[in-house]
């Protein structure tokens, strides 16, 4: 459970998830910020208008899967780094999964890695698309993964090592 | 003698926000703070800050900073002295300052406190070895000194500063071997706990350290898992290979000053221990007395920095700064501190405030 181990439940996984047809439309984003606590710059962050306005700072995020070009650029500006952004169309068999990345060593395109769940455990060997330097500009990366496609709601790190 | 108007005692997020709100007013200000940089605990924060746009959510909390102090230079009205330790509150409304080989009385006509808090510690059999860090330390040492506390390490309480600072560690390039935590639930935002767990480390919660080993330095803890009563359950004992362990047990805000001020205070666990009874605009029970930030209730640097300008703007006011726009810009900074604390995890706050305010009650 999340508020004992820091995984989010299946359910809780399961009712951030844009729908089939919006996956097979390419790049959405996936909001895993499960809990309410003073923070909205997901929201700023899109220009698109895709993140409802928070009515109340504590609100949870939500999202118009419809609205949303997969920009990323709430995965940059997301404190939490909860936000990913997941293109299903990206291959027959593979997915792209976008993650923030803010450590000093950094994987180099093609290079692949341990794809690693949520709880850190490694389920899959992904291959580093792309390394892209963090729209926010404060010294983050965006880690492009193409990983298995049925894992692209499970694959969320890779190792720091 | 030296005279200033308004004396800020701290330069951290709440100091900075008070002297800025005041001195944007008008009015002239002192910004006193013991390290030799301003920032307080903001200059060794290297993650993304929560909040809104209005406290600067999003940044790091280095670069908040540094906007802060550039900002601060900017008014031309801010004299800040760095290195400067303020060392006591006398009955003639005097303050000591102790700067480098100069100790030197001040003059106020008002003064804002903002001094901030110290970590707590636990007491387990070796918990003096070397090796053995308050969580805040151990980022100081790594993200203010750029030194590697050791290899691994296991953190003592799974609060934001637990899991943050696990994070940092990380960073540094530290094996984390767990995060602790004795509550049944952890204490930290999900997302920030969620960020480690998926790097692979462990969050144990219902668990405690109870035993610290080593001849010279720490080599190993035993640690068990608690039942309901937070007793140890016997046979769940076991042993983690570690050269550090950081202690995150919560902070307590620093008082000396403000009872040495004769301000009244009251003991509220929900706030961190003993911070002074205040009002709105958080002048304390001693007329010209304002108090900020960690000082007033643990709390986050976003709110610190609302309830520094509130203060720095009520102090202003009351020498006559800014009256025009006082009302607007106050219940602005009161609207911001409620929708804050307004949420699921502001609770304890508002019912440390709540018991504050009856305890401030019973006392009149
Ligand atoms: C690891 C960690 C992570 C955190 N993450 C977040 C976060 O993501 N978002 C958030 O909003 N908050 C966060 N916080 C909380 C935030 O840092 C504090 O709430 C905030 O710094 C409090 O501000 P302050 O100005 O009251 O105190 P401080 O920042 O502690 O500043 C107090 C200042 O007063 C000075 N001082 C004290 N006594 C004296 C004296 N006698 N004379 C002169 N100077 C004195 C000190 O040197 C210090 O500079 C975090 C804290 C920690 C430790
Ligand atoms: S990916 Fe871009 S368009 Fe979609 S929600 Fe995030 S910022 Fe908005
Ligand atoms: S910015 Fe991130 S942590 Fe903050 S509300 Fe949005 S998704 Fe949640």
């Amino acid at each position: 459970m999340l508020s004992k181990t820091g995984v989010p439940t299946r359910e809780q996984v399961e009712s951030v998830k844009p729908d089939r047809e919006r996956l097979a439309r390419g790049p959405v984003a996936v909001i895993e910020c499960f809990q309410q606590i003073p923070c909205d710059p997901c929201y700023t962050a899109c220009s698109r208008g895709a993140i409802q306005p928070f009515a109340d700072i504590n609100d949870l995020p939500r999202i118009d899967f419809g609205k949303c070009n997969g920009c990323g650029l709430c995965v940059a500006y997301c404190p939490g780094l909860a936000v990913f952004v997941v293109d299903e169309t990206y291959s027959e068999t593979e997915a792209l999964v976008r993650i923030p990345w803010e450590f000093l060593n950094r994987p180099e395109a093609g290079q692949k890695a341990p794809g690693l769940n949520r709880e850190g455990k490694e389920v899959a060997l992904v291959t580093v698309k792309r390394v892209q330097p963090s729209p926010s500009k404060n010294g983050a990366y965006i880690l492009w993964l193409a990983v298995p496609k049925e894992l692209a709601f499970e694959v969320r790190s890779i190792p720091v090592k | 003698m030296y005279k200033t108007e308004i004396l800020v005692v701290g330069g951290g997020p709440a100091g900075l926000a008070a002297a800025l709100a005041a001195a944007e007013q008008g009015a002239e200000v002192t910004l006193a703070d013991r390290n030799s940089d301003l920032g307080g605990q903001l200059v060794k924060q290297t993650h993304m800050f929560f909040g809104s746009k209005g406290q600067y959510a999003s940044e790091r909390g280095i670069s908040i900073a540094k906007i802060l102090k550039e900002k601060a230079a900017a008014t031309g009205k801010i004299r800040i002295l760095t290195g400067a330790t303020v060392t006591g509150y006398y009955e003639d409304k005097k303050v000591t300052i102790e700067a480098g080989d100069k100790f030197f009385p001040v003059e106020p006509q008002r003064v804002i406190f903002a001094t901030g808090a110290q970590e707590n510690t636990l007491i387990f059999p070796g918990c003096d070895l070397p090796g053995i860090y308050g969580a805040g330390a151990v980022q100081t040492l790594m993200n203010l000194h750029g030194v590697k506390p050791g290899n691994r390490v296991a953190m003592v309480g799974a609060g934001n500063i637990g899991v943050i600072v696990s994070y940092q560690l990380l960073q540094a390039g530290v094996e984390v071997a767990a995060i602790i935590e004795a509550a049944p639930r952890i204490g930290g935002y999900y997302v920030h706990a969620a960020k480690v767990r998926r790097l692979g480390v462990p969050i144990l919660t219902s668990h405690t350290v109870i035993k610290a080993h080593g001849n010279h330095c720490l080599e190993k803890i035993t640690i068990a898992e608690l039942d309901e009563k937070r007793q140890v359950m016997a046979g769940s004992e076991r042993d983690l290979e570690v050269d550090v362990l950081c202690v995150s047990v919560g902070l307590s805000p620093l008082a000396e000053l403000l009872f040495q001020a004769g301000c009244r205070m009251g003991y509220v666990p929900e706030l961190g221990g003993f911070v002074p009874f205040r009002d709105d605009c958080l002048e304390t029970s001693v007329a010209g007395i304002y108090v900020a930030g960690d000082a007033a209730g643990i709390g986050e640097a976003s709110a610190a920095m609302v309830q520094g300008r509130i203060a720095g703007l009520a102090a202003a006011a009351s020498l006559g700064y800014g009256k025009d726009t006082f009302l607007e810009k106050v219940t602005e900074a009161g609207r911001e501190l409620t929708g804050l604390h307004g949420g699921p995890t502001g609770e304890k706050i508002r019912t440390g405030l709540a018991k504050l305010t009856l305890l401030a009650k019973e006392a009149v």
